[in-house]
């Protein structure tokens, strides 16, 4: 079984959502639409207070190459255009719509038949996927149609689809491989159209069986797609590391996935490039999580984007009276919520109830050199190290120490038995040490 | 005796010849420096905090011998250094206002609700990385002590009680390393004012009023009245949020009476005719900067102020 | 509604904790306790509490009126070196000598560094050092003399049977001793209590945990199975005493003793399992442990075969502890390399 070359965790499990059937999630009556669902450039709202809306239609146009549109997840009137707190209480451009009915576009298929030609082109794959706002849904929410682009010098050899979904509780992928297993092998087609390639490899953890047989069996007739059966392993479905599994290539520091062939697509991302591809329907639903040990229900759902997390937390029997902490996304890379009315985005993979006794830090002690954060880190650096030349603010030190290739995937502070907050102090150090390194290139 | 005196021979010839190579090298590898440079560098106060902006005070002589002293200033040494150094140089300058850090934030933890807990690394820098912060002010102090941690003089504590930083006028240099450090920019070098005395807006909450006051009890809610009160038109109010210049203000506070959240700051004012017994006037008035030097405690002298106006 | 925590991911944390693993090398470390309290009795109950307690206080007074810390007592590491260092010396030690060892190894190896995790050297090994340098007699094998003293019993017959011939000497102070006078190896090695199973199972003399390698061997394997340690070091040093003393019996076989009796006889097993594994003073990265252990091995072999002490497993950590800061200077492989300059 194949799995990524050095570090890595094993957090428990506690897939506990994994066979709640994905549901559709009611409409809210009133929905808060970000204009930042992506990584790169914010988009800019077209439309304005009074505006009717239909479901589908484009109220952000994207700024610079590396953007995406922003799509009315709803029909009904624009009710404000302005800032609203995120959920980490950060006040982004956000358009409010007043829902009223489901109108959706003409255009897009609303039919559950499952379209397996691809009459697109591959310059009309690209600018499809482009004009329906699909970004990567594994968690950073890249531009899909940017990384379907890859620069001349590169040569893709093969596509990648991340079903390792190695974040405990998460199960929103795995939902989408067994309900949406054809759909994503489409999408997967779709990716190789789109870059040109003839292999398409789909990297599924071991701890997933019903989905890697569903794939399997189905993958036959998919010329090109492989389902590869990979450990359980964190950071698993990490880029690098995935790419490493799965063709036993590193991305060299500072490089281009794209640098060994393999372009990355998440499973859900496959999903919604189907969906633009051959349904014309841009993304304006995201499938999530809503799950957690104290948590009143374990279910998945398809959502509207923009819809606030109250809305879905209030359907699903309210916030638990233990939940200490709320996640979005998984418990190693999420984000904590700090504003609970805030809106989900296209990007949002779940919400995640933990209890105090599950989350809390621990007073932190003293290093004891066992070495167990250098033993962990997927990317082979030493994070007690980094550690204190952070915590001494010794810029060049951490540089030479590599601080850069760093991707916060948190092994180190889950494995350290002394409590050390390394990867607080390592994200600092490491956004201080990019910045220095970014002005010295641009000199 | 024979062995003695062969021994201090030998030695003393090895010396001698060891002197001369020396001498030779030293000769040889000479570095031409501006004398000057040594004598100013030694009238600064060696702290190398980068408060003037360069990179320590070496390169403030460096700087001062090259490029003369119209750019330059040592925050640290003050005026006295300043004039010192014009005067080794043979130049002249003129004085400069003396500048003290001012913290643009009132929000304690009796003003402003806490609505969630942070749980990690204790840095401001980091929390404001990750998110808005422990309260619904976005604007606010995070109370971690960013500043204090890169003040060389020791001149900013956290208070614990009120959660906030507390500047000492006395130990303050105004290098600015607190003003670099925090990362809501809420620390701003001000003139410390005709006898040590300041007014200033203690918010830096651009959120529409509702929005600000229900975050903080004291935030500035961009209403507007102190800047028509001002007779100097040294206020101004942008993106619902009030400013005062300070080279403008004459300190007549009437900015601070009329300020409806408290917002306006005033420090080493004696306490206003108001609220004073008459019997304590006399010896307040006689000597104003006596009483200035009384109420050198700062905080002692701010809480003065705001208790009536919060009771308005 | 709640209150709700913010803070930068991770959000959930591993199982371990710095006072689990100072628990599991506690209980690794019990089958060599049992070991010698089976055939010591008393004595080794009496050296172990006295070395436990003592650490444990110096500790908590240190840290609470030198340091004026929060107390550190609760991670257990302390006890850890109390166990160590008992098992370190000899059974019959007077309780003083112990007391002595636990302050040199928590007051002055431990706790001058500023505590745990900050130590160079290892606190056990730094006070066996000194008292075997300051107290020569008392440390080295002289204590078995004494059957008399009640502190030997049990099994009583077979430790006095080989007290009787050999003076109560650790195997390797014996042996070199007797090569001292001339003896060959070969007639040395056929002196009783010198086979490879009483020194297997429970060698007649040395210290308290280096009775029984079994016992020893139990603690090891428990230890990587929890994955408290890892396997290098041990490995490493255990492999080099094997070639290293190998190589030298094969050149003279009448000089040196064969790599079999170095390995079991005398602190290598415990050395290599649980004194040259202490996280603090070995280095981090597996090349660096593999170069540690190594060293630990050859230099232990060089002071047994050429110096003055019969034993030079403590001298060779602590000598190896030195080099650890250099060693750690090795850097892990890292996952990503530069990208080719185009």
């Amino acid at each position: 079984m194949r799995t990524f070359r050095m570090g890595g965790v094993h957090p428990a499990d506690k897939k506990i959502s994994q066979n709640a059937q994905i549901e559709k999630l009611p409409v809210p009556k009133m929905v808060y639409i970000s204009m930042i669902q992506h990584l790169g450039a914010p988009a800019v709202p077209c439309v304005a207070p009074g505006d009717k809306v239909k479901v589908g239609q484009v109220i952000g146009t994207p700024t610079g190459f590396v953007s995406a549109p922003v799509h009315s997840s709803v029909s009904g009137t624009v009710k404000s255009v302005g800032m609203i707190n995120d959920l980490s209480k950060r006040p982004v451009n956000t358009v409010v719509i007043e829902v009223e009915g489901d109108e959706w576009l003409e255009t897009i298929d609303r039919t559950d038949t499952i379209n397996r030609d691809i009459v697109l082109d591959q310059k009309q794959i690209i600018e499809r996927i482009k004009e329906c706002g699909v970004v990567g849904l594994g968690g950073a929410t890249f531009p899909t149609n940017v990384k379907l682009s890859p620069p001349p010098t590169a040569k893709p050899t093969c596509v990648i689809i991340n079903g390792a979904e190695c974040e405990p509780y998460l199960t929103s992928d795995y939902r989408v491989m067994m309900e949406m297993p054809e759909q994503v092998l489409i999408g997967g087609t779709i990716f190789m159209k789109a870059l040109g390639v003839a292999k398409c490899y789909i990297g599924i953890e071991e701890n997933k069986p019903e989905a890697i047989k569903k794939l399997s069996s189905l993958a036959v007739n998919y010329p090109g797609i492989e389902v590869v059966t990979l450990k359980k392993k964190y950071p698993q479905g990490g880029e690098k590391q995935l790419i490493d599994a799965v063709i036993g290539k590193k991305v060299p520091s500072q490089g281009l996935p794209v640098d060994t062939g393999a372009v990355v697509q998440n499973v859900g991302t496959a999903f919604a490039v189907y969906e633009a591809v051959q349904k014309n329907k841009p993304l304006f639903e995201g499938i999530m999580t809503v799950t957690g040990d104290c948590s009143k229900q374990q279910r998945n759902f398809v959502h509207r984007v923009g819809t606030p997390l109250s809305f879905i937390m209030d359907y699903c029997g309210g916030v638990p009276e233990d939940a200490a902490k709320i996640i979005s996304g998984g418990p190693m890379m999420g984000k904590a919520v700090a504003n609970t009315d805030a809106p989900t985005l296209k990007g949002t993979s779940s919400i995640l109830f933990l209890t105090e006794a599950q989350t809390k830090r621990q007073p932190e002690g003293n290093c004891i050199r066992c070495g167990k954060c250098v033993e962990a880190c997927p990317m082979g650096l030493e994070p007690y190290l980094l550690n204190k030349l952070g915590r001494a603010t010794m810029t060049e030190e951490l540089e030479a120490h590599h601080v850069y290739d760093c991707i916060e995937c948190g092994c180190c502070q889950f494995t350290c038995p002394a409590y050390i907050p390394l990867l607080d102090t390592i994200r600092q150090s490491k956004a201080t040490v990019m910045k220095i390194m970014r002005s010295r290139n641009s000199k | 005796m024979n062995t003695i005196i062969f021994t201090i021979a030998t030695l003393s010839v090895l010396g001698l010849l060891l002197a001369i190579v020396l001498y030779i090298i030293a000769q040889k590898f000479k570095v031409e420096e501006d004398p000057r440079i040594d004598t100013v560098e030694a009238l600064l106060p060696g702290a190398n905090c980068g408060g003037c902006g360069k990179a320590g005070c070496r390169a403030f002589a460096e700087a001062a011998v090259k490029e003369g002293l119209t750019s330059l200033f040592c925050p640290v040494g003050g005026n006295a250094v300043m004039q010192a150094v014009a005067q080794a140089l043979g130049q002249t300058i003129e004085d400069k206002a003396p500048q003290i850090a001012v913290l643009r934030c009132s929000g304690s933890c009796s003003n402003r609700k806490k609505t969630n807990v942070y749980d990690g690394i204790s840095s401001c820098a980091a929390i404001a990385s990750l998110y808005g912060g422990e309260t619904d002010c976005l604007f606010g102090c995070l109370g971690k002590g960013d500043c204090e941690a890169v003040c060389q003089f020791g001149a900013i504590k956290v208070n614990q009680q009120t959660g906030l930083p507390e500047v000492d006028q006395d130990k303050c240099t105004a290098c600015g390393a607190c003003v670099k450090a925090c990362p809501k920019l809420l620390l701003e070098l001000r003139n410390k004012g005709p006898k040590d005395r300041r007014i200033y807006v203690a918010c830096r909450n651009k959120e529409k009023g509702a929005v600000a006051r229900k975050g903080c009890l004291v935030a500035c809610i961009g209403c507007g009245k102190c800047a028509k009160e001002c007779a100097f038109e040294a206020i101004t109010v942008e993106t619902n949020l009030a400013y005062i210049d300070y080279t403008k203000c004459r300190m007549c506070r009437k900015c601070v009476a009329v300020c409806p959240t408290g917002a306006i700051h005033e420090v080493n004012f004696p306490p206003r005719v108001a609220a004073v017994k008459p019997a304590t006037e006399a010896s307040v008035s006689a000597s104003a900067s006596e009483a200035a030097k009384q109420a050198v405690p700062v905080q002692k002298e701010e809480k003065k102020v705001e208790i009536p106006v919060q009771k308005q | 509604m709640n209150t709700l925590i913010v803070s930068p991911s991770p959000h959930v944390h591993g199982k371990e904790s710095t006072r689990k693993l100072m628990g599991d090398v506690v209980i690794a470390l019990l089958p060599a306790v049992l070991v010698s309290i089976y055939f010591f009795g008393l004595g080794a109950i009496h050296l172990v509490c006295v070395s436990v307690l003592s650490c444990i206080l110096f500790e908590y007074l240190i840290q609470k009126f030198l340091l004026r810390g929060k107390s550190t007592v609760g991670d257990m590491s302390a006890i850890v070196t109390g166990v160590l260092l008992a098992l370190n010396l000899p059974v019959c030690s007077p309780w003083w000598l112990i007391v002595i060892g636990a302050f040199v190894a928590i007051g002055i190896a431990k706790m001058t560094f500023g505590g745990l995790g900050q130590n160079l050297f290892n606190p056990a090994l730094v006070a066996r050092v000194v008292l075997l340098v300051s107290f020569p007699v008392l440390m080295t094998g002289t204590a078995f003399h004494a059957p008399e003293t009640g502190y030997i019993f049990g099994t009583e017959s077979f430790v006095r049977g080989s007290l009787d011939a050999t003076s109560g000497a650790t195997p390797l102070s014996f042996v070199k001793e007797q090569l001292a006078q001339g003896v060959s190896v070969q007639q040395v090695m056929e002196l009783p209590g010198l086979s490879y199973t009483q020194l297997l199972f429970a060698s007649m003399g040395g210290s308290a945990g280096e009775i029984s390698a079994v016992a020893l061997l139990l603690g090891f394997i428990y230890l990587l199975f929890r994955r408290v340690i890892k396997p290098w070091i041990s490995l490493s040093v255990l492999i080099t005493v094997f070639v290293f003393a190998g190589i030298l019996w094969l050149a003279d076989s009448t000089k040196f003793t064969d790599p079999v009796f170095n390995v079991l006889g005398g602190g290598v097993i415990l050395g290599a399992f649980f004194m040259a594994t202490d996280y603090v003073t070995s280095p981090m990265t597996t090349k660096g442990q593999i170069i540690f252990g190594v060293g630990i091995g050859v230099i232990t072999v060089l002071i047994r075969a050429f110096g003055a002490y019969p034993e030079g497993v403590s001298f060779a950590i602590l000598i190896m502890n030195a080099t650890v800061p250099l060693l750690n200077r090795i850097q892990p492989k890292r996952f990503a390399v530069e990208a080719q300059k185009k």
